[in-house]
């Protein structure tokens, strides 16, 4: 069914995991070995050249991420790969870990030589023990095959790499707070600057990156800049991409696909259209903290700049659609009290605003409200965006937003009629 | 009391921590250990873990209690977390959440009296495709419907009696 090229998810096959000697025999490994043959820097400028973006969420170009590194600065640094994935909608990393857990591992041993880094952490969620399980095998598979460990490939380069479980808590996500974590100590972020790579783990400069980018790089250094910028569908853009789709659809399952693909497409053909034959009214395009797209935007194209355009951002690729009889007050709602138990409490606008979004979201639904909740609402979404310590408060408010751009009108029902219109 | 650590453990820990630079890099794992062995982190949990890596009780107290999957209060021999974020929302959670708490016979937080079952809502599992979730223990169980949650229930009931 699925037609694109398939990078990530080339050797997934249901309910199974591949080992050490079928990854090698399809091509694995193959990228660790030609970026031995490079400098350290080589291997940089080459990451940089293939436009890959952070696919965790904040799309930064990781190339640029890992030149701002000191990797000629002699001394302990470190390389640590996020998987703390807890933002709702949000399951690719997992899908990757279970199918095909080799990919991580050549891409950190691929990371650690070009900045020089010679440990590495895998910073994992409480929720999956799974994949902890499966990543320490592969680990075992790739040291005792001279992938990791001591003089990696003859190369004279060494890199250990150690899985930690986390304990939950969305907040880990963040990647100061997640230094924190690692370090053991309370895991509120931290202020920045300094940042990771100047000041990260154990006050040493740190590399952080998701999953999905790490498990890329070997399939850049294997095929090439120019083929994985043909991957994408968008002429400016780079890549696949893991794209997990859930809420009303027909089918809720994770597909690669390739960046500029349209919503259209990935709702229609990936997710099978909404289920029950109702309308497609809405979606979170890359995870809860994702600003809604509606009907207007079913053309858009899937991809970094194409959504930053029409005032949303491609995030995780998330894509939780709701369907046409879904009140968008209470995704809001929802979302919000998310957002709201997770604060780590560090920062007054988000330990007390979220909650106030939740109290006004809470009148709203429930037909309390009047006009001047709704002034409210507004006039604190302008006093938490831009003023909290770390990116949860800011990434709460997209939703909240696009209500009052895209549904102030769903809102104003709510007010008029003393009650959920939906209901 | 129960033991809150096999010794061979602790001092497998003990072990650890003198042999790294930064002891406090173990908290989290000792805290999941003790929880794993015991089902809950007692305060003699907390001073056992400050004791093996030679850090001070408030620095293990201020790191188990940021965790929701760390347990300061006894909890019961299965605990539910019941995902209510917003793909299981979707997708009926407020249901499975009322069947959990109707079948239970408790509310979310509490624990059944015979001391089975601990029902907790969670933030989102990762499981987002196959919503509505909740886990057990570290296994998720998706595409949940009422049948699917009483079977599930039934098994875990069979295998704590199996336990005794």
């Amino acid at each position: 069914m699925n037609a694109y090229t398939q990078v990530l998810f080339k050797n997934r096959r249901p309910n199974e995991t591949i080992l050490l000697p079928e990854y090698e025999k399809n091509g694995g490994y193959q990228g660790l070995r030609a970026a031995m043959k490079m400098s350290p820097a080589e291997v940089c400028e080459l990451v940089k050249g293939s436009g890959l973006r952070g696919r965790g969420g904040a799309g930064f170009p990781t190339g640029i991420k890992w030149s701002f590194f000191p990797a000629d600065q002699p001394g302990d640094k470190y390389l640590v790969c996020n998987g703390d994935e807890m933002e709702p909608g949000t399951y690719k990393d997992r899908q990757l870990l279970l199918a095909d857990p080799h990919q991580l591992v050549e891409g950190m041993a691929i990371a650690a030589y070009a900045l020089q880094t010679q440990i590495g952490y895998i910073f994992l969620r409480y929720a999956y023990e799974d994949c902890f399980q499966r990543l320490e095998r592969a680990i075992e598979e790739a040291v005792e095959a001279g992938y990791l460990g001591g003089n990696i490939l003859g190369s004279g380069f060494d890199v250990e790499l150690h899985v930690h479980g986390s304990a939950g808590r969305y907040i880990l996500g963040e990647e100061t707070s997640q230094l924190n974590g690692l370090e053991g100590r309370r895991p509120n972020p931290r202020s920045k600057p300094p940042f990771p790579a100047q000041r990260g783990l154990f006050g040493l400069p740190t590399n952080v990156n998701n999953v999905e980018t790490l498990a890329t790089v070997p399939h850049i250094l294997t095929h090439g800049t120019a083929w994985f910028q043909d991957l994408a569908l968008n002429p400016e853009s780079a890549g696949t991409k893991l794209f997990g789709l859930s809420g009303h659809l027909n089918r809720t399952e994770c597909f690669e696909l390739p960046l500029g693909i349209t919503l259209r497409e990935v709702v229609e053909d990936f997710g099978g259209g909404v289920r029950g034959g109702k309308k497609f009214k809405a979606c979170l395009p890359g995870g809860a903290s994702t600003p809604y797209l509606n009907t207007d935007h079913l053309d858009v194209m899937m991809d970094f700049n194409p959504l930053e355009e029409v005032e949303s951002r491609l995030g995780t690729a998330g894509v939780t659609v709701f369907d046409e009889d879904t009140c968008m007050v209470a995704v809001t709602r929802n979302l919000n009290q998310f957002f709201a138990r997770e604060s780590c409490g560090w920062c007054t606008p988000c330990r007390d605003g979220l909650s106030t979004i939740s109290w006004l979201l809470d009148r709203i639904e429930f037909g309390q409200a009047t006009n001047d909740d709704l002034a409210m609402l507004k006039d604190q979404v302008k006093n938490i965006k831009g003023r909290s310590f770390c990116a949860l408060a800011e990434g709460a408010m997209g939703p909240v937003e696009a209500l009052l751009r895209l549904y102030e009108d769903e809102i104003k029902d709510h007010i008029r009629k003393g009650c959920c219109p939906f209901n | 009391m129960k033991e809150l650590l096999p010794q061979k453990q602790i001092d497998s820990f003990k072990a650890k921590a003198a042999a790294i630079a930064h002891p406090h890099e173990l908290i989290v794992d000792q805290l999941r250990a003790i929880q794993l062995h015991h089902g809950w982190v007692p305060d003699d949990g907390v001073l056992l873990t400050a004791e093996t890596l030679g850090v001070l009780p408030i620095e293990v107290e201020e790191v188990a209690t940021f965790y929701d999957k760390i347990f300061r209060r006894e909890v019961g021999k299965r605990v539910i977390h019941v995902c209510d974020s917003i793909c299981c929302w979707s997708t009926g959670a407020e249901m499975i959440t009322e069947h959990l708490m109707k079948t239970l016979g408790i509310g979310l937080g509490e624990t059944t009296a015979d001391g089975i079952f601990t029902l907790l809502p969670t933030c989102c599992l990762g499981a987002c495709g196959d919503a509505p979730a909740m886990m057990i223990g570290f296994t998720t169980h998706g595409l949940l419907t009422t049948e699917k949650i009483d079977a599930i229930l039934q098994r875990e009931r069979a295998a704590v009696a199996a336990e005794v």
